[in-house]
C-alpha cells in the first residue's frame, strides 16, 4: 500500500554496479508469496548471503552501520527486468524509501510510485560524486523535488507531478482511476469496435 | 501522419492526459498468471470490488507450473507449498471473480504470451497488459502489449483502465538481406547489443524493414518479447498479410461481418509514410551472425566468431567474473553443462523445429543436460504430431510438459552454481535460472549445437548447406 512519504534525511547506502536487475533486488524464488509484506529478508539476497547463508561481509547492506539508512545510490539504469512489484516492496519493507540513479527502468519506476518509493534520477557528476561519498547525509524533498547534497548544493530532478501529489498525499492512485468511472462508461458505450 | 504505435494509443485515451494529471488509456485484453495476481486480487476484496470486465481478463497458470511428464496432472508436483498456495489462490480468484482461467486441465495451457496469440485473443491494434515484462510479445500483431506490475493489475482488474503518460517512439529499422543462419533470436540480441539494455527506456519500439517482413508471426514474437531487454516499454510490427494468414481461424478472432471490418481496421495500422519517430535507429541485417551473450545482461553480446571485448568498467570485469568467460576469447572455447529449448521467447513450434533440424540423427554431448520444454499443450501437440519429441528423445535431450520452466526457475527447474547453461531464454542476470547459475543465450538453433557439441557452437556448421 501506498505510504506517504514528504523528506527523506538519510546517509546513503551504495551499490555502484550499473544495470541492478529485478532478479539481483529479489530473486524469483521469493515470488511465490501472495502478500506484499516481509519481503526485505530476501531483498538482494543471493548478493547479501553466501550459499551457506551467511552473510557476505563485502556487500554493502551488510555494514555494521547501515540500519536505519533510508536512500539507496545505484548504478545506471537500476532497476531493469521484470515487472514484479516484490523489487520495490523489499526495498521498502528492509527500509528504503528512495532510490538515486541517472537511470531507473520504467515499469522499477511505475511501481516504486505506487508504493512511496521515490525514484530520483540525477546528472552523471552528482551520481559520480554520490558514489565516490558512500554514507553521504542527503535530504530529498519530495514536494520541492529537490535533493540537497552534504555541502548545500540543491539538484532538481525530475517528478511528474501527480505522482509527486500522489507520493506526498499518501494516495492510492485507484481512487483516481475510479473517479473517472462516467468517461469510461461512455468510452466503453460508444467505441468503434469492440474487443 | 501517425505512428502504429500513435494510432493504438490515440484509439484507447479514455481521458487526455494534462501537466496535472496522466491520461486514463483502455484495456482491450488483461492478462493474468499465479505470480503477479494474488496482491492485485486482495486489493479488490479489501475495497469490495468487482472485476470489471471478466470478459476481457484472461487466466493461466505457468510460472510455477511443473514440467514433468507424468501421465495425469493430478499427479503434477508443484515446487513447494508456497508456490502450490499461489496456484490454489489464483484457482481460487478465478472461480469467485468470474475470469476464465486457462489451468492444469485445459487443453489450451501454456505460457501466457504464447497462448494468447494461439487463441487469437491477442489482436492488431488492441491493448494488452500483464503483469509480466515479456507482454511486449503480443506486439508483434500489431498490438499495444506491455508489462504491469501488481498494483497495476489490480487498477485493470477494478476500471479496466490505467494511468500512463505517452512514451516516447523509436523506430529500429532493418535493412539488407539475413544471411543463412541467422535467426529472429540473432536479430533482437544484436539490436540490444547495439542500442544497450537502456536503449529503449521510456520508449516504444517499431521494428520495420524487409528483414522484419520477411519473418514469419513466431520470428516475430521473438524479437517484440525481448523489447522489454532494451529497456523499451514495448515492441511492435506492423499489421501485414503474415499477420492476417497467422489470425485467419483461430479460436478468438471476429467471425464473419465482423472478421473483415477487423481486416480492414488492422491493415489500416502501420505507420504513415511520413510518420515522425522521436528517434531512429538503422541496422544493416546483412552484417550479422548468430548471436550469444557472454555477460550478465542481454546487451553483453557478440557474435558467434568474435572475441569477448577485453576492457570494460568495474561492472563489465564484475559480469566477466561471475561468467567465467576469458576477454578476448569467442564464446565458441566454454563448455557447456545444461541447454534450455523453451520459454517465452522461444518455445514455439518454429523455434522447436530449428533445434530439432540441427539435432537430427545427433546426440547430445556426454555431461550436457538438455531440457526442451513447449511454451503450450498446443505447441507440445503440434510438435509431437511431427515427431520432434522423438528427435529430442533420441538425441539425449529431455521432452517437458510446458511453462516457464528454467527461464525462470521458479518451478524447480534450474542449473546448478556454477554450471553454464546455454538458453533461448530472455535473461541472463545472475542467478536467473538459479543462484549461481551462468546463462548464455543464443537462438534455438545454437543451443541445440552446442548441446552436441558440448562447447558453445556455431549452428552455421550443423544445418545443411541449403537451409
Amino acid at each position: 500500500m501506498m505510504q506517504a512519504v514528504d523528506r527523506i534525511r538519510s546517509r546513503t547506502v551504495v551499490m555502484p554496479t550499473t544495470d541492478i536487475d529485478t532478479d539481483q533486488i529479489i530473486p524469483a524464488r521469493f515470488l511465490t508469496t501472495t502478500t506484499r509484506e516481509g519481503l526485505g529478508a530476501a531483498l538482494f539476497h543471493d548478493l547479501r548471503y553466501a550459499e551457506n547463508g551467511d552473510p557476505n561481509p563485502d556487500f554493502p547492506l551488510n555494514a555494521s552501520d547501515v540500519a536505519g539508512r533510508r536512500i539507496l545510490v545505484a548504478g545506471n539504469n537500476f532497476g531493469c527486468g521484470s515487472s514484479r512489484e516484490h523489487a520495490p516492496w523489499a526495498l521498502l519493507d528492509f527500509g528504503i524509501r528512495a532510490v538515486i540513479s541517472t537511470e531507473i527502468a520504467d515499469i522499477f519506476r511505475n511501481n516504486s510510485l505506487k508504493n512511496g518509493l521515490v525514484p530520483v534520477v540525477v546528472d552523471a557528476d552528482t551520481l559520480s560524486w554520490l558514489l565516490d561519498n558512500p554514507g553521504a547525509e542527503v535530504e530529498i524533498d519530495v514536494p520541492a523535488s529537490t535533493l540537497t547534497l552534504p555541502g548545500g548544493e540543491t539538484i532538481k530532478f525530475p517528478l511528474d507531478r501527480f505522482a509527486q501529489h500522489c507520493l506526498v498525499e499518501g494516495l492510492d492512485q485507484l481512487g483516481y482511476l475510479e473517479s473517472q468511472l462516467d468517461a469510461i462508461n461512455s468510452f466503453e458505450e460508444q467505441r468503434a469496435w469492440t474487443p | 501522419m501517425s505512428t502504429l504505435f500513435e494510432k493504438v494509443w490515440n484509439d484507447h485515451v479514455v481521458v487526455p492526459e494534462t501537466v496535472d494529471a496522466p491520461g486514463v488509456l483502455y484495456i482491450d485484453l488483461h492478462l493474468i498468471h499465479e505470480v503477479t495476481s494474488p496482491q492485485a486480487f486482495s486489493a479488490l476484496r479489501d475495497r469490495n470490488l468487482p472485476v470489471r470486465r471478466p470478459d476481457l481478463t484472461l487466466a493461466t497458470i505457468d510460472h510455477s507450473s511443473p514440467t514433468t511428464p507424468v501421465s495425469t496432472f493430478k499427479d503434477l508436483l508443484v515446487a513447494g507449498e508456497s508456490a502450490a498456495n499461489q496456484i490454489r489462490q489464483l484457482e481460487e480468484n478465478c472461480e469467485t471473480f468470474g475470469v476464465e482461467l486457462l489451468g492444469f486441465d485445459a487443453e489450451e495451457r501454456g505460457i501466457v504470451h504464447v497462448i494468447g496469440p494461439e487463441l487469437g485473443a491477442t489482436q492488431p491494434g488492441k491493448t494488452i497488459v500483464c503483469g509480466d515484462s515479456h507482454t511486449s510479445t503480443h506486439g508483434a500483431f500489431g498490438a499495444l502489449a506491455f508489462g504491469i506490475g501488481t498494483t497495476e493489475v489490480g487498477h485493470v482488474l477494478a476500471t479496466q483502465c490505467l494511468l500512463q503518460r505517452r512514451p516516447k517512439t523509436l523506430a529500429i529499422d532493418l535493412d539488407g538481406t539475413l544471411p543463412p543462419g541467422v535467426s529472429a533470436k540473432d536479430i533482437i540480441l544484436a539490436i540490444i547489443g547495439r542500442i544497450g539494455v537502456d536503449g529503449g527506456t521510456g520508449h516504444v519500439i517499431e521494428y520495420r524493414g524487409q528483414p522484419i517482413q520477411s519473418l514469419d508471426m513466431e520470428g516475430r514474437m521473438t524479437i517484440c518479447n525481448m523489447s522489454i531487454e532494451a529497456g523499451a516499454r514495448a515492441g511492435m510490427i506492423a499489421p501485414d498479410d503474415v499477420t492476417i494468414e497467422d489470425l485467419s481461424g483461430r479460436p478468438r478472432v471476429p467471425k464473419g461481418a465482423e472478421w473483415n471490418a477487423a481486416v480492414t481496421r488492422w491493415r489500416a495500422l502501420g505507420s504513415d509514410d511520413d510518420a515522425v519517430f522521436d528517434r531512429q535507429v538503422t541496422i544493416d541485417a546483412a552484417s550479422l551472425e548468430p548471436m550469444v551473450t557472454f555477460g550478465t545482461h542481454p546487451g553483453m553480446v557478440v557474435g558467434i566468431s568474435e572475441p569477448v571485448p577485453d576492457h570494460g568498467d568495474a561492472s563489465f570485469r564484475k559480469a566477466l567474473e561471475y561468467m567465467q568467460v576469458s576477454p578476448g576469447k569467442p564464446m565458441t572455447e566454454n563448455d557447456v553443462d545444461v541447454v534450455f529449448i523453451g520459454s517465452c521467447t522461444n518455445g514455439r513450434l518454429s523455434d522447436l523445429e530449428q533445434a530439432a533440424s540441427v539435432l537430427r540423427g545427433r546426440k547430445v554431448a556426454d555431461g550436457v543436460r538438455m531440457l526442451v520444454v513447449p511454451g503450450s499443450r498446443r505447441v507440445k501437440r503440434e510438435a509431437e504430431a511431427r515427431g520432434l519429441d522423438r528427435v529430442f528423445a533420441e538425441a539425449g535431450a529431455e521432452w517437458r510438459e510446458p511453462g516457464c520452466s528454467m527461464c525462470i526457475g521458479m518451478n524447480g527447474d534450474t542449473a546448478a552454481r556454477g554450471q553454464l547453461s546455454v538458453s533461448t531464454s530472455n535473461r541472463n542476470f545472475e542467478g536467473r535460472q538459479g543462484a549461481g547459475a551462468r546463462t548464455v543465450l543464443a537462438s534455438p538453433a545454437t543451443a541445440a549445437a552446442s548441446a552436441i557439441r558440448g562447447r558453445i557452437a556455431d549452428p552455421r556448421e550443423y544445418m545443411d548447406s541449403n537451409t
